[in-house]
């Protein structure tokens, strides 16, 4: 990718996050009832209420209130949540490590299963194995994840007993530093069944693409070539094609991330993960509107950056892309 | 080729397709369930039933009277999950009718005209694809009300970028070919050519996203549903499975409870996906070898 094609792309990231975030205060302030409601709970004392007014400028015109919201937004500074009595920021930084490692692990898996299983299929076109497995996986892209989750959680966690039922940790564990928390075993255990719900949810897409990639790939010269030079059919399979076929993959894999850390909001709700979406769908319905607003932006915010890493991924590794 | 001629090409190739089959009879069977859910549910979805002797008919596992059990508030489960597959069948269809005409609509302005129009209309479509999907119906079914109409709307907004790209692609070809170029030099004007030779050739691709926006909407009904903030004067399978949830059905290993829901959404929503398959090979027959 071109430097000049790369400032571009940056520049419409920053315009998008932009929009998100102007339609987000708009949003927000087209709520029913009064616009202080989003940001001052009714349960503070007078002299709080007013604290807070100015602090979001609510006593100012509407273009004064938008300006300061982009600064503060630019700041950091998304207001204090109603639930929690703490600053948005730190409640939301405490649970960014969560989702970020439930979504990474889950398309770990899903993606190396996917490229493999994908990359079989291929090979095995219009044999036994493919008229099972095909439509198999084809009903795993239908499966509702939550739903996938809530039987995983009553067969493993609930009738077997091997898994714990919810949340990060169990009740009452300590840890010396953050770090120790998120390599423990306890962790691991609770992490295990919604990280293999999304990878079973998620693994479709890169196998469905990787088969049909593959199906493409082998069909060009290179292949044929090196047919005629008399490579085995594994090497050409896995060290010729395989690679090729893998540069779509990679481009799913980085938009996977983004779309992922919004989608786990049904699954972070199931096992009680205490991640981003868990957050968002506590505060939308106890009405903690700052907690809301937070939680959306950074899901947003993860999505467009997402969008704009797999854009220059996929025309760093394709170079064709960025000539056309 | 007209409308109809592809269409029927189509259909004759695809009326052998097993994944075809199954899809329209899957869509079928459920079209069937929804029309006569009346006379096949036992009991009305929300109705708290009492056994003979009087007491609370809760949690019951399945029987001749209650073919599915019941849940622990006393609703007959088979009577909950037939009525589901109205709400299922309204907000799958509306919301995929939605998308894909706007999708359409846009794809075949950006298209066409290229230039300012497409530029404008492509970056709008690249902020609805920044907005997470979930998160934003939820966002939305909270602060207008959590009824039906507002989750297809949020849906609408959000998802018809993926249709709008693939085919405004499509009618870039398409412009450049001679019969346009013909209809052009004829006198034709921009409304003539572009409903009249150009939409008829989208219409296959525009039907493929249909049957895939379909099993995408119902999916994120059910997940919105799930999380809580579903039409509460609707019984749809995501409001069954949330009520499952916090019922502790889990944990009490009801699976009669919440099995079933699921397994609808899963052959309604595959029933999609097996028809847009089958019509994909019929479009790009490349994928066939």
């Amino acid at each position: 990718m071109s430097l000049k094609a790369l400032l571009q792309r940056l520049g419409q990231t920053v315009f998008i996050l932009w929009v998100v975030t102007t339609l987000l205060f708009f949003l927000f302030r087209l709520m029913p009832g009064s616009p202080l409601a989003a940001y001052i709970d009714p349960t503070m004392t007078a002299d709080q209420q007013a604290i807070l007014l100015h602090q979001f400028g609510l006593d100012q015109p509407l273009w004064k209130q938008y300006v300061l919201y982009l600064m503060n937004m630019a700041r950091g500074s998304l207001g204090v949540s109603f639930i929690y009595k703490e600053p948005v920021g730190g409640i939301l930084l405490a649970a960014l490590p969560n989702t970020l490692l439930l979504t990474l692990t889950s398309l770990l898996i899903a993606y190396a299963f996917g490229t493999l299983t994908g990359a079989l299929l291929a090979a095995r076109r219009g044999t036994w194995l493919e008229t099972v497995t095909l439509p198999a996986i084809l009903a795993t892209r239908a499966l509702p994840e939550f739903w996938l989750g809530m039987v995983l959680l009553a067969v493993f966690s609930f009738s077997m007993g091997l898994l714990p039922a919810g949340g990060a940790t169990s009740p009452g564990a300590s840890f010396p530093s953050a770090f120790a928390r998120y390599t423990s075993l306890d962790y691991l255990r609770h992490l295990m069944l919604p990280a293999l719900t999304l990878a079973i949810f998620l693994q479709g897409l890169p196998t469905l693409l990787m088969r049909s990639n593959m199906l493409e790939v082998m069909q060009e010269e290179f292949v044929v070539m090196s047919r005629i030079k008399g490579l085995s059919e594994w090497s050409i399979i896995m060290r010729h094609a395989a690679r090729n076929a893998l540069l779509p993959v990679a481009t799913a894999l980085a938009l996977g991330i983004g779309s992922s850390i919004g989608g786990n909001v049904v699954i972070e709700s199931v096992f009680s993960w205490p991640g981003l979406g868990r957050r968002l769908v506590e505060a939308v319905s106890g009405s903690d509107y700052p907690l809301a607003q937070g939680a959306f932006l950074m899901i947003a915010a993860a999505q467009i950056v997402m969008n704009c890493v797999a854009d220059v991924v996929y025309s760093t590794l394709d170079p064709r892309v960025g000539r056309r | 080729m007209s409308a109809t001629t592809v269409v029927t090409v189509s259909w004759r190739r695809q009326a052998r397709d097993p994944y075809f089959i199954a899809g329209i009879s899957i869509y079928l069977a459920f079209l069937l369930i929804a029309v006569f859910a009346d006379q096949i549910a036992p009991n009305a979805p929300k109705d708290i039933l009492f056994l003979d002797n009087g007491s609370l008919a809760n949690a019951l596992p399945p029987s001749a009277q209650f073919p599915l059990g019941t849940t622990t508030s006393g609703c007959d489960i088979f009577s909950q999950l037939v009525h589901g597959s109205q709400s299922a069948l309204i907000v799958g269809i509306s919301a995929a009718f939605v998308v894909v005409s706007v999708g359409t609509l846009v794809g075949l302005l950006a298209g066409y005209f290229g230039g300012f129009v497409d530029a404008a209309l492509m970056r709008i479509a690249d902020i609805a694809l920044g907005i997470p999907l979930l998160p934003f119906v939820i966002v939305l079914a909270a602060f207008l009300g959590p009824t039906t109409w507002n989750v297809v709307l949020a849906m609408s907004l959000l998802l018809w970028p993926n249709s709008a790209r693939i085919i405004r692609a499509q009618v870039l070809s398409l412009r450049e070919r001679a019969y346009i170029e013909a209809a052009r030099t004829a006198g034709s004007g921009h409304f003539r050519i572009l409903f009249h030779h150009i939409a008829p050739n989208i219409l296959p691709l525009a039907l493929l996203f249909g049957s895939i926006a379909i099993g995408w909407a119902i999916l994120t009904e059910a997940s919105v549903s799930f999380l809580g903030f579903a039409d509460p004067d609707t019984t749809t399978w995501g409001f069954m499975l949330q009520d499952a949830y916090v019922s502790q059905a889990l944990s009490r290993g009801l699976y009669n409870w919440f099995v079933p829901p699921g397994i609808c959404i899963v052959l309604m929503v595959s029933a999609g996906f097996f028809i847009s398959r089958s019509y994909e090979q019929f479009l790009f027959p490349r994928l066939r070898d």
